[in-house]
């Protein structure tokens, strides 16, 4: 919808800007045909939970910060558990951080199998959601429900449910899944397998708007392996830093339009965390397979384009289902559940690879445990910056659209970074000012 | 033929993991989608129909001024009105504020406090509008929400459960954690929905349920002080993911006061 303001210029308004985690807006002005201000605004309201878990016990985060998102609450809990086992000075065994792995394949796998299918496939098939997309392509919404499906077993298998999961504790887990229960869901992980190679052979079909990133990309990278559970941080100006050292590095701003605060890095321009970032850092450590469908696909080692994301996931779709079914293998009986905490005075750091990017966690405990301070730098919020320098470049390339055509460009754009808005606080609502 | 039921969801102050369980039914969401119109449901689909809406699910709770507008609004335009999850049901973990200063909190969190709009409190939706149904649980299992949302399309009742936790554990079989093993454990006072989840993977239940049917928190509470919990933790213990709910409300706020008087004497 556009209406005409006072002073002769043009607002277009696009409601609710929909398929993303929580609620935002965003707001472009043009005048003469240069495109002025872009905001990526977040009206979700705030939730202040770094203000209440001060007083909380050090046991409480994983819990309580898994509420933060229902997209992606083990991202909160993992990050959180590695945040104050660092503050107890406890570094849990490798089987517990297998095991964590695990459970972590299960939330990428539903995250990314909703991402790909239920909302960002419509925008490059041309529908409004994926029930109406299911009229025409209802192999294609069966296979996403598919994956997404499997994704929520493994995570109901290990953690009990798949939104909330409740068996994560500080030091591992309450109870540890058994072997037949891993076995069971074999069959399961072996068909997502080949429906992921088909998304990936899918969604490299689609048509890409021709566009490429100059952004910093920034991601974990872990002695071994893709990052997801663990790592240190890396990123393509060459700068590698301890998670500990994430705040001398990464600096965050509040600015009058998002509920979510703004971050940079080295004082620097944008960043990116996420799918790209991820696959361009580490495309070494994805398993054959994974690299031979990115291939395939025709992508490089590097992607810089931010509408091909979506390949990216279905790629990293084959790795966690391959890296699942690896794990599960290996997997014996007889591992402890968990180890002791016991809480110190101190002060921790975590980070972990949510689905949609790193996520940092630091914790300040007294002797007795109880949280003195704690902070949450979420993924969405670090990319923030760089959306809104996307939607410039696109309102600047395609000035010359209608409203509805720049509107759907540039909704696409948010959507190729799953933004989870819950997370970075919440609300899409766009509106492009002309004048 | 007659026009089928139209749905909306809705969103206020949440994680979205309520509304997620709607797109978690995998097996059940095609055939949902013949039952209804799903007319206004932003985190699936871009296509809007217009109100009036014969069930509007309602996710959140409701923490700023623009908010207690809209949910009138939305009151307006449904027939019936369906709280799901413990943040539209009973103010969720953001409640917690209720028990704080929420102008220090947000200078605590935000360097310009001044941009934003907040309310002191967080409120559950009923403290606003008249509400059909509440259906609980952080996250709402999915079997009742399905349950729900077939009785409402069938015009009847729910038939959600409103006794304690304790006699799901009890029906799965599984042991007793709190008799067995000492552990603190709310299921006697919680409502049931989530099949004893924490009990079956050994741990204690922490209420996400929210308050059963005419709890004897009290009671409990004595048990946990018995178990060596000091009163700081059993204030804590009730006061989570349904912690202005009235019930553990004020259960939380008699071991404030127990545990402020231990700290003066």
């Amino acid at each position: 919808m556009s209406h005409k303001l006072t002073d002769g210029g043009q607002v277009l308004h696009v409601g609710t800007l929909a398929r993303v985690e929580g609620e935002g807006g965003m707001h472009i002005e043009i005048k003469d045909g240069h495109v002025g201000t872009v905001e990526l605004r977040i009206f979700e309201p705030p939730r202040f939970y770094e203000a209440f878990l001060r007083g909380r016990a050090w046991t409480e985060p994983p819990d309580i910060t898994a509420r933060i998102c229902g997209i992606c609450p083990v991202a909160y809990q993992f990050s959180a558990c590695l945040a104050l086992e660092d503050a107890c000075g406890v570094s849990v065994p490798d089987a517990i951080r297998t095991m964590r792995r695990l459970l972590y394949c299960g939330e990428w796998i539903e995250s990314h199998a909703l991402h790909i299918y239920l909302l960002h496939a419509p925008d490059f098939l041309g529908y409004p959601g994926a029930i109406e997309m299911a009229k025409d392509h209802p192999a294609v919404v069966e296979r996403g429900l598919r994956l997404k499906k499997v994704g929520n077993q493994l995570m109901t298998a290990v953690g009990g449910r798949s939104v909330h999961p409740v068996n994560v504790k500080l030091g591992g887990f309450y109870r540890m899944p058994t072997v037949s229960e891993l076995k069971s869901l074999r069959p399961a992980l072996e068909r997502g397998l080949e429906d992921a190679l088909e998304t990936v052979r899918l969604v490299s079909t689609f048509d890409f708007p021709d566009m490429e990133q100059p952004y910093t990309y920034l991601s974990l990278r872990p002695e071994q392996g893709y990052p997801i559970e663990s790592g240190n941080v890396v990123t393509t100006a060459g700068t590698a830093f301890d998670v500990q050292d994430f705040n001398a590095h990464i600096t965050e701003h509040h600015v009058a339009h998002s509920n979510a605060l703004h971050a940079r890095l080295d004082g620097g321009g944008p960043y990116v965390v996420g799918p790209l970032a991820r696959y361009t850092l580490n495309f070494d450590r994805l398993s054959p397979l994974a690299q031979q469908a990115a291939r395939e696909a025709g992508l490089g080692e590097t992607c810089r384009n931010p509408f091909q994301s979506i390949i990216v996931r279905a790629v990293e779709l084959v790795y966690v289902f391959d890296e699942a079914i690896r794990i599960i293998d290996a997997w014996r009986d007889g591992v402890a559940p968990s180890v002791a905490v016991p809480a110190r005075a101190g002060q921790g750091f975590g980070a972990t690879e949510a689905p949609r990017g790193v996520l940092f966690h630091r914790y300040r405990l007294d002797g007795d445990g109880t949280i003195l301070d704690a902070q949450i730098v979420p993924p969405t919020s670090q990319n923030q910056p760089s959306i809104e320098a996307d939607m410039r470049t696109l309102a600047e390339r395609w000035v010359e659209l209608s409203d509805h055509d720049l509107s759907h460009r540039c909704e696409a754009a948010i959507r190729n970074y799953d933004p989870c808005i819950s997370c970075a606080t919440h609300f899409l609502d766009l509106t492009v000012d002309r004048s | 033929m007659t026009a089928l039921p139209k749905l909306a969801v809705w969103k206020f102050a949440s994680c979205d993991g309520c509304q997620l369980t709607l797109l978690n039914c995998e097996d059940e969401l095609m055939a949902l989608a013949g039952q209804v119109e799903i007319a206004y449901f932003p985190e699936a689909t871009r296509a809007v129909v217009e109100g009036p809406y014969d069930v509007s699910l309602v996710e959140g709770s409701v923490t700023t001024l623009d908010e207690i507008e809209r949910i009138g609004q939305v009151r307006e335009m449904s027939r019936h009105v369906v709280t799901i999850g413990a943040c539209a049901t009973s103010g969720g973990i953001q409640a917690l504020r209720n028990f704080g200063d929420i102008a220090e909190f947000r200078s605590v969190v935000y360097a310009h406090p001044e941009y934003l709009s907040t309310l002191a409190r967080s409120t559950p939706i009923s403290a606003h509008v008249s509400v059909d149904f509440e259906l609980r649980g952080c996250p709402i299992d999915k079997h009742q929400l399905l349950e729900v949302l077939s009785a409402y399309i069938q015009r009847r009742r729910p038939r959600i459960p409103t006794y304690s936790v304790c006699v799901e554990c009890k029906r799965r079989g599984a042991v007793c954690v709190a008799v067995a093993n000492g552990t603190p454990c709310l299921g006697p006072v919680t409502q049931a929905g989530c099949g004893a989840l924490c009990p079956a993977f050994a741990r204690g239940c922490y209420g996400c349920f929210g308050p059963q049917d005419t709890p004897n928190t009290s009671a409990l509470a004595d048990r946990l002080l018995e178990l060596g919990m000091a009163d700081d933790q059993v204030m804590r213990i009730y006061r989570t993911f349904n912690a202005a709910s009235e019930p553990f409300r004020r259960e939380s706020e008699r071991h404030e006061a127990a545990r402020n008087e231990e700290v003066l004497s």
